[in-house]
């Protein structure tokens, strides 16, 4: 039962892109047709639930203080933390290359569907955010981490996916000239967060 | 005794081939255009990740503001001395760990003087290493110019970012709680005469509609960055 509202509350509530504005910039570059934003939406996921785990492991067995206490009691009173940045930010340039190199090797069609979106995610926002979160909220096991990683990833594919279509249909109406583009997207983008926060307060 | 007066500027100055004066016309652009005509915000669209949480009250947008020129700066300076001798393949992963070396410092140096800012700042200065505005400009003017001009790119751009900062969060503290910079500005008759503070302003959706209306405001005035679609 705790998965099940750890996971609709990262996708809904605490929604990178609405609560937190985590990865607006690749959210307003690559969001001008649907099918691009559903790529990009799905590298995310991808990633997110791959490095927030890792992580994980990395924060509770090398970083925390007091975390190496399994090494011996020597090094016990290691306080590594002021490294996370560098660990997470090492962590997700590697395992993006390597999730890019694995799919190009055993999913050539995702590969060609997912294209330069994969090596543009290690500068994502949303995936340095998803692991610092994770540090900040510390949560209780590793299974926990995972779901977070997962339902963040669904919920930023959620937000891009509806502000593509929303640009699509946009194109064809007739904004004020000085709106245009940025303007009414950042506009759009205020007004259904405000419809988000409608999704404030439940609970499963 | 002191040392000659000819050997106090770096050598990497020697290399350039024109020399110029240190404020020239060019370089007071770099440091001037980011500000309006090419705001990494509302024009390059960079670094928007991290602008908008933090604008509920002027303090940490401010104190963002300084990390990021501080950032910036530095690691303009830094990719461009190494510009020469970075492989291009790994330029990336180069790139990503002289930025995190310097937010870690700029972290701490923030736990140790500001606890209370940084605790209020909580991940967003971790994701200053993911700014997209921090990596754009490494790539896009760091890696193929000098270090000084590098320096006042960096500075720009940072000080163009923090000024959409501070003005988002003008609007937002003055509207939202009555304040600026932490000192009531509204005055208490103008409360006693039933003027409330707008709670909407300090929720997230208003920080995007805020700047939503700021792009306006500036494109209306500078009708050359209007959008053709």
């Amino acid at each position: 039962m705790d998965y099940i509202n750890l996971f609709v509350k990262s996708i809904f509530i605490e929604n990178m892109i609405f609560a937190y504005f985590l990865g607006m910039c690749s959210y307003l570059a690559v969001s001008k047709t649907v099918k691009t934003a559903v790529g990009l939406g799905f590298a995310v996921i991808f990633v997110l639930s791959i490095t927030v785990p890792i992580n994980y492991l990395l924060d509770n067995y090398l970083l925390k203080p007091g975390a190496m206490a399994w090494l011996g009691k020597d090094y016990a009173a290691l306080d590594l933390s002021f490294l996370s940045f560098i660990m997470f930010i090492a962590v997700i340039a590697s395992m993006v290359q390597l999730v890019e190199m694995i799919v190009e090797k055993f999913a050539p069609a995702l590969y060609g569907a997912l294209g330069i979106f994969l090596p543009l995610i290690a500068v994502n926002c949303a995936i340095l955010g998803g692991s610092l979160f994770m540090q900040q909220k510390s949560f209780a096991s590793i299974g926990e981490s995972a779901v977070y990683g997962f339902g963040s990833g669904i919920g930023w594919l959620l937000a891009i996916l509806a502000i593509a279509a929303i640009r699509e249909k946009i194109a064809y109406s007739n904004v004020p000239a000085p709106l245009r583009g940025l303007g009414i997207t950042f506009i759009i983008t205020g007004l259904m967060a405000i419809g988000f926060m409608s999704f404030m307060g439940i609970k499963l | 005794m002191s040392q000659p007066k000819s050997n106090k500027k770096p050598a990497i100055f020697f290399v350039a081939k024109e020399r110029e004066p240190l404020f020239s016309k060019k370089n007071r652009g770099l440091l001037k255009d980011p500000l309006d005509d090419n705001n990494p915000i509302t024009v390059q669209v960079l670094g928007i990740c991290s602008a908008l949480a933090i604008t509920v009250q002027l303090k940490p947008a401010v104190v963002m503001t300084l990390s990021v020129i501080a950032v910036m700066a530095a690691s303009n300076v830094i990719v461009s001395i190494l510009r020469n001798a970075i492989p291009n393949r790994i330029r990336i992963i180069v790139q990503l760990v002289v930025v995190a070396s310097m937010v870690i410092l700029v972290d701490q140096v923030l736990r140790a003087f500001a606890y209370d800012v940084s605790k209020q700042l909580s991940i967003f200065i971790g994701l200053i290493i993911t700014n997209c505005i921090v990596m754009g400009r490494l790539e896009a003017f760091a890696l193929g110019n000098g270090v000084w001009k590098s320096f006042l790119d960096g500075v720009g751009n940072a000080a163009g970012y923090g000024f959409m900062l501070i003005l988002v969060a003008f609007f937002r503290e003055l509207l939202g709680s009555g304040k600026l910079y932490g000192y009531q500005v509204i005055p208490d008759a103008l409360y006693e005469m039933g003027y409330e503070n707008n709670g909407l302003m300090l929720l997230s959706p208003m920080a995007l509609i805020t700047l939503g209306l700021i792009i306006w405001i500036q494109r209306a005035r500078n009708r050359k960055l209007i959008e053709k679609n």
